[in-house]
């Protein structure tokens, strides 16, 4: 049992690892700061696009979003930052995130609002439209309001991946939090400082999961 | 024809609409005179929503020529979204934004398509909703609301951009018969102020008492038209006499 505890629950190791891991938090907190309402400014713009019924439009945009949905975020990210530079882009490693995840998460955050989009009524576009409002001012005041609402559960739901799927940065040498650990834990032979960074993560993630299933039940009732 | 022989308004000329295979407007010619209401009924599906859909381009006919106030509705060089701020519609299912209160639904508009700061189209907005008598109400969202109260803040969503027509298709058919009331009501008013209208409905009532004309409508085309008394007490077509004695009865 001490051993056990003095593998995994050290405080003297946490105490050491601490300015290693808190460097690696920063990183963490930054990067979901950048790549989350990146993903959503991509989401939005996919979702309006996927209102356009023209083929020219469509189909490319079907293929996107398959295409990045598909591929492994961890290869994207590796392409992006490893192959770019042969075309003359050194993006550095932020710039590989925030492309890689504008991408890959964009197109998931793209595909929730555009159910969000499609469950708004069609008569709140006519009545939006027959007072003048443009096609782009009944998307923003009138369509986008509701259908987030209406898939917010959705987009809670898929920002948490998101937080927790930020730790591939560390592939293009981003130290962030589980690089830090891994770090740190590769110098103490001591398993502590990945048991730091999962009660870190968990701090960080419980608020939203908790306001998530609030929302859940809410929605339950008002289905009923 | 119009009913008075003023200058029609609203001037539609032989609309053609097909939805595939489906041809549901097959040449209407519709002419409507300021301050004239008038009433388009007929069976489902007789394309009388349709043709008031096209007046305001919320459906594009397949042929014909739409000008209301003067502006060719068809012509693609028509800032269509000016266009339609001449021109008010009024839906079965009231169709208010969910997310904002009554006053916002109003001011939306006059904040966005023309311009006005918070205050002012706050302002305007609330004196519309006064002319529907609801200004108490301004603050309340939709679902707080009856149905004849939604549907009188959407009327009071239309004419607070002042339009010069308006549009009601079916306004009263969603609502509990003890609320169809205010919503007459309100409209007579807005005749009585001089707005010209154009109301898809089956209100009997409502089209004898104020109505200057009244259209009927059956498989995509006008069959016959006159003033309320003529078409309803002595319809001269055979398929109109059938429409009126079933809902008469009713």
């Amino acid at each position: 049992m001490d051993l056990f505890l003095e593998t995994f629950f050290s405080w003297q190791i946490i105490s050491e690892a601490w300015p290693i891991l808190w460097q690696g938090l920063q990183a963490t907190l930054m990067l979901s700061v950048l790549v989350v309402p990146l993903g959503v400014a991509g989401g939005i713009i996919l979702a309006t696009l996927s209102t356009v019924r023209n083929p020219w439009v469509k189909w490319p945009l079907r293929a996107w979003v398959d295409t990045f949905r598909a591929l492994p975020p961890l290869v994207l990210l590796v392409f992006i930052f490893a192959g770019l530079p042969f075309i003359g882009l050194d993006v550095g490693a932020w710039g590989a995130v925030a492309i890689g995840f504008f991408l890959n998460t964009g197109a998931y955050y793209g595909e929730i609002l555009r159910a969000g989009i499609e469950s708004v009524p069609r008569g709140q576009i006519e009545a939006a439209r027959s007072t003048g409002l443009t096609r782009g001012q009944t998307m923003a005041h009138v369509v986008l309001p509701q259908a987030v609402r209406n898939v917010l559960p959705d987009l809670i739901s898929n920002t948490l991946e998101v937080v927790k799927l930020t730790s591939i940065a560390s592939v293009v040498a981003l130290p962030e939090l589980l690089f830090q650990a891994r770090q740190a834990q590769s110098v103490t032979y001591n398993a502590t400082p990945i048991m730091a960074a999962a009660v870190a993560y968990f701090i960080l993630l419980w608020p939203l999961v908790r306001l998530l299933s609030r929302l859940e039940n809410r929605q339950l009732a008002g289905r009923r | 024809m119009t009913g008075s022989g003023r200058a029609p308004i609203v001037e539609a000329r032989a609309i053609h609409k097909h939805f595939g295979h489906l041809h549901v407007l097959k040449g209407v010619d519709l002419a409507v005179a300021e301050k004239e209401l008038v009433f388009l009924i007929g069976p489902s599906g007789s394309g009388k929503s349709t043709l008031l859909r096209c007046l305001n381009r919320l459906e594009d006919p397949s042929s014909g020529s739409v000008v209301v106030d003067g502006i060719d509705m068809l012509d693609p060089r028509t800032d269509i979204n000016k266009a339609r701020q001449r021109i008010g519609m009024v839906f079965q299912s009231f169709n208010l934004y969910p997310h904002m209160t009554a006053l916002g639904n109003v001011a939306l508009a006059l904040r966005k398509v023309q311009g006005m700061g918070r205050a002012e189209a706050e302002a305007k907005a609330r004196a519309a909703l006064d002319r529907v008598h609801l200004a108490d109400r301004a603050d309340h969202y939709p679902l707080q609301l009856s149905g004849g109260q939604q549907q009188r803040v959407a009327i009071a969503r239309a004419i607070a951009l002042e339009p010069r027509v308006m549009l009601f298709d079916e306004p009263t058919s969603a609502l509990d018969p003890e609320l169809v009331g205010g919503v007459l009501a309100v409209m007579r008013e807005l005749r009585e102020d001089g707005m010209t209208m154009v109301v898809v409905s089956h209100e009997m009532g409502f089209a004898k008492a104020a109505a200057d004309r009244v259209v009927f409508m059956s498989d995509g085309a006008i069959i016959e038209e006159g003033i309320p008394s003529e078409i309803f007490t002595n319809p001269s077509h055979e398929r109109t006499r059938a429409f009126i004695s079933q809902i008469e009865r009713h």
